[in-house]
């Protein structure tokens, strides 16, 4: 497989903490899949996607390097997209749903005002927004929880970046949507040849899409591999841990058959 | 205290706190710093500022002091302006409280006075109660405490309303605490932060609108205070400005002053809050 | 369009028992003066006897109990009239409405001005919160807010009007000047510039703090996070984003400083001897003319609700929230 970007000895501290966020994490990302970063709150799992993208706000010291296959650091919008965990919060609620969409095509791919209009059109349908030319005209706030993730999906996709992270996208929904969105960002990855790092503390969840997986404990990477291997055989205790706690009749099987 | 402390952290803080304290320590002691009448003739009539050691910042056309009046107009601006920032958080206050508490309207009456007085301009209310009342110190400074009545209102009641949701509010209840009780003990902490910074403001805008009261010549004529230096100035102005530019100087630096103060105070408190 | 005529309509039918309870407490209010209009127009004349002063009052409608009074007033708002002004001797609905223009003149420039380059430099101090160029900003606007209006009015009197001689130091036009058109608007501009002037640098200090508060709070939000995450222009996410959505406060607090600006007019007029509405004001009060004064405090009132009205409408326009639900704002 082909390297994205090797994460080597990535450490991040917020200011005024004195524990690091994340310490000393080794990491490969490779081009094309679909990786699910897992871990429990406060294991430093959404501050190794901002990092990754760039996105730490001011008065983080960040230690160690991001090895980009492509040699440049990555531009934000053109080359990674990102998807944050509340949709509520990432739409401005004072410009149409369609300008939002259009804007990173238009500032990436130079488009028109109509031709960005047609294209975030396009963009709605493909994340199969209902009514999306009324969506196209209409405001954040005229939406519910599900479709505004997809309306920010469909943003975040815009200018066609070649790596998408989403940030606990589903944790902020209620029941039935967090697996249309997880199916939905699992069909626009792989038509588009997109790698795709999805962070969750979800193990199930992963489990169900995720090429492989990387457990987060504390700031530090536990383990990491393919989702089968680690899921029927894990090396760290704490892994199992994660995996025991989810046994149930309820949660769909955690193995899959082969043949995905 | 700790507030104290963080309050002389910020650099506005200090600042404002410094010239508040200068400002109140010459209130203070103006009699003994000028002392006599400031409103008497001490000198000759127009002489220019620096010239005289006598009168280092000149006299009047009528040949009164004008650092004399610039200090004792301290004691009169300062005061004028705390009375009537002082009297009108109160009033705010208790009728924010109580229409909070009570959970919703409060009575008509008070809450129709709510709405009313804040559409009118609260300079054209003290000119109103000027004319009502006649000029004198206790007028003006209810004429103040009215007009700056309208913003801190609202921003009271929206508080204690956010407030009240609050759960330690709904255990209070549960426990059986006097709705009084409550609005003392658990509301009041939370709320007083922002409305004692707000309270800087109106001090400032007190100041302010006195001054304007007095250089219209509708304030008290038996006591000097900065705005009715500015209008005597007035007259003379194109032969002798500074006798309007001394006060108005000293207006802005105690108005600065004030602001400073409060937005030292709002980052005090707030850094509090924060840490709770 | 419909949102916003369905929440004018509300507001304009929700602003009359409001109005009703202004006239009612003005004039309480200034019932409660000793001595009425009759008296300061005897006094002014060097006094007159108690059989005048029984006649004048009979004339005016003055010698009636006082809710007998107040039900006249009430009804003769209903048919616009505002009374008559004794000192003036002409109706007050007349002296208000001559004045009124030149106010509007003054105050809407001081207005557009002071918000135009208030929100302007707003934006510039806001772009970084805690850069160089904020704190200058902040802190000379500070200072700005400090001052206060008759003051620098006076100070830039002298230093442009008396010692540049480079505009005219009072009045609104050149009397007598008959000039006509063109000549005379710039004539009139002329006049106005000094006045414009002070009462748009106070606001516009005013304009820039909330605008650059605003702009502070408005970055530290999600949505701005993910504007640059799309990797969007550093001045689309300015004005596009921030800026757009820190306009909303901005506007609510021009609706509130409308009164206060209404005041603000008074001393300026006072001290640039423009014939406006705050002067007279000043007028009312020195002549002791209840009735006008009443006049003008009830139109005070209705401006400032018609002022409200627009800014509420504007900020439905901006903001596509409001009006969604029918809850009350």
């Amino acid at each position: 497989m082909t390297m994205l970007c090797a994460v080597r000895q990535l450490s991040v501290t917020y200011r005024g903490q004195a524990t690091p966020a994340l310490a000393g994490i080794d990491l490969d990302i490779h081009a094309g899949e679909r990786l699910a970063i897992i871990g429990e709150s406060g294991s430093g799992k959404s501050t190794f996607a901002r990092a990754l993208a760039g996105l730490l706000r001011g008065g983080a010291s960040v230690a160690g390097n991001l090895h980009w296959a492509a040699g440049d650091p990555p531009r934000a919008g053109r080359d990674i997209g990102f998807v944050f965990q509340d949709p509520s919060a990432s739409l401005t609620p004072v410009l149409t749903i369609g300008e939002q969409v259009a804007e990173g095509a238009r500032r990436h791919l130079g488009l028109s005002r109509k031709a960005g209009q047609a294209w975030a059109l396009a963009m709605l349908e493909r994340v199969r927004v209902p009514e999306p030319a009324k969506v196209l005209r209409g405001f954040p706030h005229q939406l519910s929880g599900g479709q505004r993730q997809r309306v920010a999906i469909a943003a975040a996709l815009a200018a066609r970046p070649g790596l998408l992270i989403a940030d606990e996208p589903t944790s902020a929904l209620d029941m039935v949507a967090p697996a249309e969105i997880v199916a939905l960002l699992g069909d626009l990855v792989r038509n588009a040849g997109m790698t795709l790092v999805f962070v969750t503390p979800d193990i199930a969840l992963a489990s169900g899409f995720a090429d492989r997986v990387a457990i987060f404990r504390d700031g530090r990477l536990v383990e990491t591999g393919a989702t089968g291997a680690v899921l029927a055989a894990p090396a760290a205790a704490y892994t199992a841990a994660l995996i025991a706690s989810h046994r149930d009749l309820a949660t769909p099987p955690l193995i899959r058959e082969a043949g995905r | 205290m700790r507030v104290v402390r963080n309050l002389l952290a910020t650099p506005e803080g200090m600042i404002g706190f410094v010239l508040i304290a200068v400002l109140a320590l010459v209130a203070l002691f103006a009699p003994a710093l000028s002392p006599g009448d400031p409103l008497r003739i001490a000198g000759r009539a127009l002489t220019a500022p620096f010239t005289d050691p006598a009168f280092p910042l000149g006299t009047d056309r009528l040949g009164r002091d004008v650092l004399a009046g610039i200090v004792h107009g301290a004691r009169t601006s300062l005061l004028l302006g705390l009375a009537a920032a002082c009297a009108a958080p109160a009033l705010r206050l208790c009728v924010g409280l109580a229409a909070g508490v009570s959970g919703g309207g409060g009575a008509p009456g008070r809450v129709g006075a709510g709405r009313a007085l804040p559409t009118l301009p609260p300079f054209l209310l003290a000119l109103a109660f000027d004319s009502v009342a006649g000029p004198s110190v206790p007028v003006v400074v209810l004429a103040i405490a009215l007009g700056a009545w309208a913003d801190p209102a609202r921003l009271t009641r929206a508080q204690v309303l956010s407030v009240r949701e609050r759960d330690y509010v709904a255990s209070a209840r549960v426990i059986g605490m006097h709705p009084a009780e409550i609005a003392l003990r658990e509301i009041l902490p939370n709320v007083l932060p922002p409305v004692l910074a707000l309270s800087a403001i109106i001090v400032a805008a007190a100041i302010l609108t006195e001054a304007a009261l007095s250089f219209l010549g509708l304030g008290d004529p038996n006591v000097v205070t900065w705005g009715s230096m500015i209008a005597e100035g007035r007259n003379v102005l194109r032969s002798s400005p500074f006798l309007s530019v001394f006060p108005g100087i000293a207006l802005v630096v105690t108005v600065i002053a004030v602001y400073l103060l409060s937005e030292g105070l709002g980052k005090a408190l707030s850094d509090r809050e924060g840490a709770a | 369009m419909n949102r916003a005529l369905r929440l004018l309509r509300r507001r304009a039918i929700g602003s009359i028992p409001v109005l009703l309870i202004v006239v009612v407490l003005t004039f309480l209010l200034l019932e409660a003066a000793a001595g009425d209009a009759v008296d300061a127009y005897l006094l002014s004349i060097g006094g007159g006897d108690a059989a005048i002063a029984q006649s004048l009052r009979a004339a005016y409608g003055l010698d009636q109990s006082m809710p007998a009074r107040l039900w006249v007033y009430l009804s003769s708002l209903g048919r616009l009239d505002l009374g008559w002004s004794v000192a003036f001797d002409r109706p007050v609905r007349d002296l208000i409405l001559e004045r009124l223009p030149n106010t509007f003149l003054l105050m809407g420039s001081a207005t557009a001005l002071s918000f135009a380059v208030g929100s302007a430099l707003g934006i510039v101090a806001g772009a970084k919160p805690g850069s160089a160029r904020d704190r200058v900003l902040s802190t000379l606007s500070l200072m700005l807010y400090a001052i206060p209006g008759f003051w620098l009015g006076l100070v830039l009197s002298i230093v442009f009007a008396v010692q540049l001689r480079w505009l005219p130091t009072s009045g609104i036009e050149t009397i007598a000047s008959g000039r006509t058109g063109l000549s005379r608007a710039a004539d009139i501009a002329a006049h106005l510039v000094l006045p414009v002037a002070t009462l748009a640098l106070v606001y516009m200090a005013l304009f820039l703090r909330v605008m650059r508060a605003g702009m502070a709070d408005v970055w530290r939000l999600d949505f701005v996070l993910f504007a640059q995450s799309k990797g969007l222009s550093r001045a689309r996410i300015v004005l596009r984003h921030v800026a757009r959505n820190a306009l909303l406060p901005l506007v609510t607090m021009l609706g509130l400083q409308s009164a206060a600006m209404l005041g603000g007019s008074v001393v300026i007029e006072s001290i640039f001897a423009i014939p406006g509405f705050g002067r007279l004001a000043q007028e009312a009060v020195s002549g002791r003319d209840t009735a006008l004064l009443t006049g003008i405090i009830v139109t005070s009132a209705v401006l400032v609700i018609l002022v409200n009205l627009v800014i509420d409408i504007v900020y439905a326009a901006l903001d596509p929230r409001v009006g969604a639900s029918e809850r009350g704002a």
